[in-house]
């Protein structure tokens, strides 16, 4: 299963040595860790609450992959993200392509968050001393992501 | 019968996370759809005015103003996503 949800962490050292096991084609596995940050916006972030759209958010994980899988000559790939109460410092989203050589696997992982980060239906709150406030989208997301 | 999803914040806003809905006959796009509700005024017109980034899906696929809207389907409403 290239994609997961879960509200679980994740072990990235025991994911990636999964994501290559048995495959000898495998040369290079590019990786991007997304971590819970203390401070948004100048305000102090106490906890993070990650909400997604069950049904859906699965399927639109698998889009991605399977976009990047038709783009660039990789191997495989994996995305997790975790959902529900998170902290600072926590890990929230692991994305990684093992291909053949590091060059489509840098490209095709970039292109996967930055999919992710405009088209998966998940949404962030934030917990801060003033209060609880919804994460507003960023346009340079968007750029981003509109660049492939 | 169509079977509304409302998520995020604009589960907060409408105070509801669904409903299930009848159409007018003359609704039959996700466009029209977001018109029809915003005729409810309230939040619902201030959320679904033009110009508003929502974001809909229809049985869980990114749908545009065109997208038809049938009965039996699933139609969600957003706002844009922030995960990552």
């Amino acid at each position: 299963m290239p994609v997961r949800v879960q509200c679980e962490d994740f072990d990235v050292a025991g994911e990636l040595e999964r994501l290559r096991a048995g495959d000898a084609r495998i040369g290079a596995i590019a990786s991007f860790v997304g971590l819970v940050r203390d401070v948004n916006e100048a305000s102090e972030v106490r906890t993070m609450t990650l909400e997604h759209y069950p049904g859906m958010t699965e399927k639109a994980l698998a889009k991605i992959v399977e976009e990047a899988r038709s783009r660039w000559d990789i191997v495989d790939a994996l995305v997790i993200h975790r959902v529900g109460e998170l902290k600072p410092g926590d890990q929230i989203v692991l994305a990684a392509v093992a291909g053949t050589h590091r060059g489509e696997a840098f490209v095709a992982c970039e292109f996967i968050m930055d999919y992710l980060k405009t088209r998966a239906p998940f949404w962030k709150k934030e917990q801060t001393p003033e209060g609880e406030r919804w994460v507003e989208a960023r346009i340079s997301d968007e750029e981003k992501a509109s660049r492939w | 019968m169509v079977q509304l999803v409302y998520l995020a914040r604009l589960r907060e806003v409408f105070g509801t996370a669904g409903e299930n809905v009848d159409l007018p006959r003359d609704v039959a796009t996700v466009a029209s759809l977001l018109a029809w509700l915003a005729r409810r005024g309230g939040a619902w017109a201030a959320e679904l005015a033009p110009g508003r980034a929502v974001r809909v899906a229809v049985n869980h696929d990114v749908a545009r103003a065109e997208t038809p809207v049938r009965a039996g389907d699933e139609v969600a409403l957003f706002p844009p996503v922030t995960g990552g």
